[in-house]
């Protein structure tokens, strides 16, 4: 390998550990109170501030029969790339540009909490 | 003559907006710092986000508009309803969450002299002007039904911002004197991606196409010009 691949290779290593360093990895339950909470609400019953105009109201995340019915990949889905991606409103947007892969899984875990519920049961 | 007449009334106005300038950033350092974040970076820690009190302004130059800024500190009206940061003024309610008004601090008024003064100053603070293309945004038309089409059914922006006073969402801030509040070229910049001027905002990046954003604008704009005085 020649000198400035493994240059090339070095700058992108900082850059992706900068980034890592500059964003730390925040807990599900203060990420859904940041961003969520605006259409879901305090108590994740899907009654937030945002709700009184919206031509579809959001789901609510205590709601054992509905939160059932969606598979944690659905979740996944949803919070990642927005309602559109898995044939819901477009007025849950994609969030993939502020939480990591990660930070989505675990709120795929607290949403669990929320509901009391798993895939199915 | 005539030369030396020019001459000297352009150092005449060099030295008042030099010291417009001066006496600005006096204000702001003595009064304004306390709130706002003057001199970067942006959050990039929710706790961090949840303690800010008002906007950063550390590029106020690239972002706001001089003369809507210069009015707009004379007689200050809230732009987001429910605050800086949305949960800290959040109560629940019979129906569902409220607003809870009485935790919201109004913002203090300047006097005219001071307005001009404090408004040079931030014109100065041009943080992220790499992210800026001029001439970005080209004016073009649009009727009100579309871009109210755009931005509720297609788009969903409607859901955190206002389009009228008491119609649309409230986390977000008014969206119908965005068009006199802000610069287009910062509004098509930060359309393609909010998390590059401030990581860890609420707002989500919608993947507009360049197209939707000068639709936006378009939108932006009639509305402010349709609530003018």
């Amino acid at each position: 390998m020649n000198k400035p691949s493994v240059l090339a290779i070095g700058v992108c290593c900082m850059a992706l550990l900068w980034g890592a360093a500059a964003m730390a990895r925040e807990k599900a339950a203060d990420n859904y109170r940041t961003y969520c909470v605006q259409c879901h609400g305090l108590k994740g019953d899907g009654k937030g501030i945002n709700i009184r105009d919206m031509s579809v109201q959001p789901r609510d995340h205590t709601d054992a029969k509905e939160m059932s019915a969606r598979s944690d990949a659905d979740i996944y889905k949803v919070i990642k790339e927005g309602g559109v991606a898995i044939n819901k409103s477009v007025l849950m947007p994609p969030w993939s540009d502020v939480f990591s892969d990660e930070e989505i899984k675990d709120l795929v875990l607290y949403l669990r909490e929320l509901c009391k519920c798993s895939y199915g049961k | 003559m005539m030369r030396i007449k020019n001459a000297g009334a352009a150092l005449a106005l060099g030295l008042f907006a030099v010291t417009a300038w001066a006496d600005g950033e006096a204000i702001l350092k003595s009064q304004c710092g306390a709130c706002h974040n003057l001199t970067g970076p942006a959050p990039t820690t929710l706790q961090a986000l949840w303690d800010r009190k008002g906007p950063d302004l550390f590029y106020a130059g690239n972002k706001y508009q001089a003369a809507w800024l210069e009015q707009w500190l004379q007689k200050p009206v809230r732009i987001r309803p429910a605050g800086m940061f949305y949960a800290a003024h959040v109560k629940p309610g019979p129906k569902g969450d409220e607003v809870d008004a009485s935790t919201l601090v109004p913002h203090p008024a300047l006097s005219a002299a001071d307005a001009k003064a404090v408004t040079a100053a931030l014109m100065t603070r041009k943080a992220g002007s790499e992210l800026i293309k001029a001439g970005a945004y080209t004016p073009g038309a649009i009727s009100r039904s579309s871009g109210e089409m755009m931005f509720d059914k297609f788009k969903g922006c409607l859901a955190c911002h206002e389009i009228e006073p008491g119609y649309g969402g409230l986390s977000g801030p008014e969206v119908y004197t965005a068009g006199r509040r802000l610069r287009e070229d910062y509004l098509v910049s930060y359309l393609r991606n909010p998390q590059a001027w401030d990581p860890k905002i609420f707002m989500p990046n919608k993947h507009l196409s360049d197209t939707d954003i000068q639709k936006f604008i378009n939108y932006f704009r009639l509305l402010s010009e349709e609530g003018a005085p």
